[in-house]
């Protein structure tokens, strides 16, 4: 980010002459650690992803593996990977139901929060916001057992009124059997960035509007919601992330269905491959892919944070 | 957002700052609005759904768990309990202390090494200054459980693996509590006060540590939860690492629990006893520190 002038450049130069090993006292736990846990794993990741195994004879024999450079190849197969093309378009899907929705309901949610009529707000904030505390496993298993027909409650609402009931588990409705618990965790989430960023609108504006006679909708849709359109794009791109990585929710369903294969989402795809296939170059490259999509998704996401969080700072 | 950012991931300063803490604006002068309350209230429900599921489902024995109605509660509460406690001698006791000891000692390490670089990077300038920020600011778009899979290999190299220290360890760098960090120094410590001490002859640790720690305290609070659920909620990562179930913490646990449960199904009251137990300390805590979630975010900025 640009540094922006100090107030008193020279009092502030002679105060830091001599403070020049300071910052990286500060800094060198965080810079030590970065390296050994994030730089040198994707600095591996990386090599891996270019390496594979060559087995000459029959594979036996203490020589007959040896690893070699294989350039682009395990990319390639990767992206010509059938299961890994099926999972992708599995999880895309899965985005496109779960993240507008997702956002849409958490600004509703907070956009009622915020509006003057609205009562027990307290109550229904804590509630909504609830379920961030329970991890994505055991919120899966609770959504797990009230999908099993024996236990839900909504099979028997159903069976009451004599309809036929969706088998939730089924091939057919396990994305959004998913997608529902992923919203379950996540709304609540947003809905507090979202509403945080509504609270700290100064409410002269809309005393003003109100003078004009604007209603309250007009308010919440014509001056709300642009000024927390920074937001509202923040949560969509970190929900977009969180949505390619999607992991312990189906693993964790695994055992009570038989429709999520062992390669439903991409990460899952990886984790087979290093683990049950020990292929662990192709995982690499796997990976790789994952983090570069990741990482263009969210580049737009960077450009907005530089330019708006750090003016304050001097 | 499957795990939320996985879960912990996203969040956001950014949209916080500059707030007024003033809520309840006039509100009570207006007439109450049944569709707005209605709305919220049926979120509410949607939400504690679950919650109150585990609540009465915990109560009831293995046979009534798939016979009697969703919501009617049973007695059988302590006898889950004790069966839960039991099970190979009380491992579920254990993974409980596992998950205290991954997500509270490595939050707390995590916050102390994101405070301290959060202050360096907020109140010094310096060469290379803008490039350590971006290098770490561009970890926080990669994804943990990428990194898991590497991490493994490399931890299996030094013969790390399936040892406390696999999963503790990585879980102590986060650039998003960094990120946070350093809006929180630059919002909530002067630079006059920090040039004052330095004035009167103070070091400069013991300035972070005296001056700018406390100022910094209420946002600090928050990167602690953050970072504690993420690590709470990072379920690949102890997935990958640990092979003894001694070692597990209470997810990677308990959805092994579920597993057995495909060929034993009276284990199935041992995993919904299990989630209600592990669920029970997080909720509490998060309730006491609810304030820290949202206000925070806000009063650090007012002070800027």
């Amino acid at each position: 980010m640009p540094t922006s002038p100090s107030p008193a450049p020279v009092r502030r130069r002679r105060a830091q002459r001599g403070l020049a090993g300071a910052p990286w006292m500060f800094l060198g736990p965080a810079i030590t650690l970065f390296t050994l846990f994030m730089a040198l794993p994707i600095g591996y990741a990386a090599y891996l992803s270019l390496r594979t195994v060559k087995v000459s004879g029959l594979g036996l024999g203490s020589g007959a593996r040896t690893e070699v450079w294989a350039g682009l190849e395990n990319y390639g197969r990767a992206l010509a990977d059938s299961e890994f093309l099926a999972s992708v378009g599995r999880v895309g899907l899965y985005g496109l139901v779960l993240v507008p929705t997702m956002i849409v309901l958490a600004l509703l949610f907070a956009l009622l929060l915020d509006s003057r009529g609205a009562r027990a707000t307290g109550f229904s904030r804590i509630s909504i916001f609830l379920p961030y505390a329970v991890p994505a496993v055991i919120s899966s298993l609770l959504w797990g057992f009230l999908y099993l027909p024996a236990v839900s409650p909504f099979y028997y609402v159903f069976e009451q009124l004599g309809w036929d009931a969706p088998t939730l588990l089924s091939s057919r409705w396990i994305l959004f059997a998913i997608a529902n618990i992923a919203l379950w965790g996540g709304v609540g989430f947003n809905m507090i960035v979202i509403y945080t960023a509504l609270k700290a609108i100064p409410t002269d504006i809309y005393e003003a509007a109100r003078i004009d006679g604007a209603t309250e909708r007009m308010i919440a849709l014509r001056i709300k919601v642009p000024i927390v359109l920074p937001s509202l794009i923040m949560t969509f791109v970190f929900s977009m992330i969180a949505t390619l990585q999607v992991f312990a929710e189906p693993v964790t369903l695994r055992p009570l269905t038989n429709t999520i294969s062992t390669t439903w989402s991409p990460l899952m795809k990886v984790y087979r491959d290093a683990f049950t296939r020990d292929d662990i170059y192709s995982a690499a490259a796997t990976s790789i892919i994952i983090a570069a999509a990741t990482f263009i998704l969210s580049f737009g996401f960077l450009r907005l944070v530089q330019n708006r969080a750090f003016n304050q700072e001097k | 957002m499957s795990d939320l950012l996985d879960r912990s991931a996203p969040g956001t300063p950014i949209a916080a700052p500059s707030g007024k803490g003033g809520d309840r604006r006039g509100r009570g002068h207006d007439r109450p609005s049944w569709a707005a309350t209605g709305i919220l209230l049926i979120g509410a429900l949607y939400c504690l759904l679950p919650v109150v599921w585990v609540l009465v489902a915990s109560s009831k024995s293995a046979a009534e768990l798939f016979s009697t109605f969703t919501f009617a509660p049973s007695t059988f509460l302590l006898d889950n309990v004790a069966d839960l406690a039991a099970y190979r001698g009380g491992l579920f006791w254990r993974w409980m202390a596992n998950t205290a000891l991954y997500a509270g000692v490595g939050a707390l390490l995590s916050t102390i090494v994101s405070a301290m670089a959060g202050y360096g990077l907020a109140k010094y300038s310096f060469t290379g200054k803008k490039v350590v920020f971006n290098t770490l600011l561009a970890g926080v778009l990669v994804p943990a459980v990428v990194l898991a899979i590497p991490q493994y290999l490399l931890f299996a190299q030094v013969g790390l693996t399936n040892t406390y220290w696999a999963v503790l360890l990585p879980s102590i760098i986060s650039p998003y509590g960094i990120y946070l960090a350093r809006i929180y120094a630059a919002a909530a410590v002067p630079d006059d006060v920090v040039e004052a001490a330095r004035t009167d002859g103070a070091k400069e640790l013991k300035i972070f540590r005296s001056i700018a720690v406390p100022m910094m305290a209420p946002g600090l609070v928050t990167v602690f939860l953050f970072q504690f659920v993420g690590i709470w909620n990072n379920y690949m990562l102890p997935y990958i690492m640990l092979g003894d179930d001694k070692l597990f913490p209470l997810t990677v646990g308990l959805s092994g629990l579920l597993n057995q449960g495909a060929s034993q199904p009276a284990m199935y009251t041992s995993v919904i006893t299990g989630a209600l137990l592990s669920i029970i300390p997080l909720i509490a805590l998060f309730l006491t520190l609810q304030r820290y979630w949202q206000v925070d975010l806000a009063a650090g900025a007012v002070k800027s």
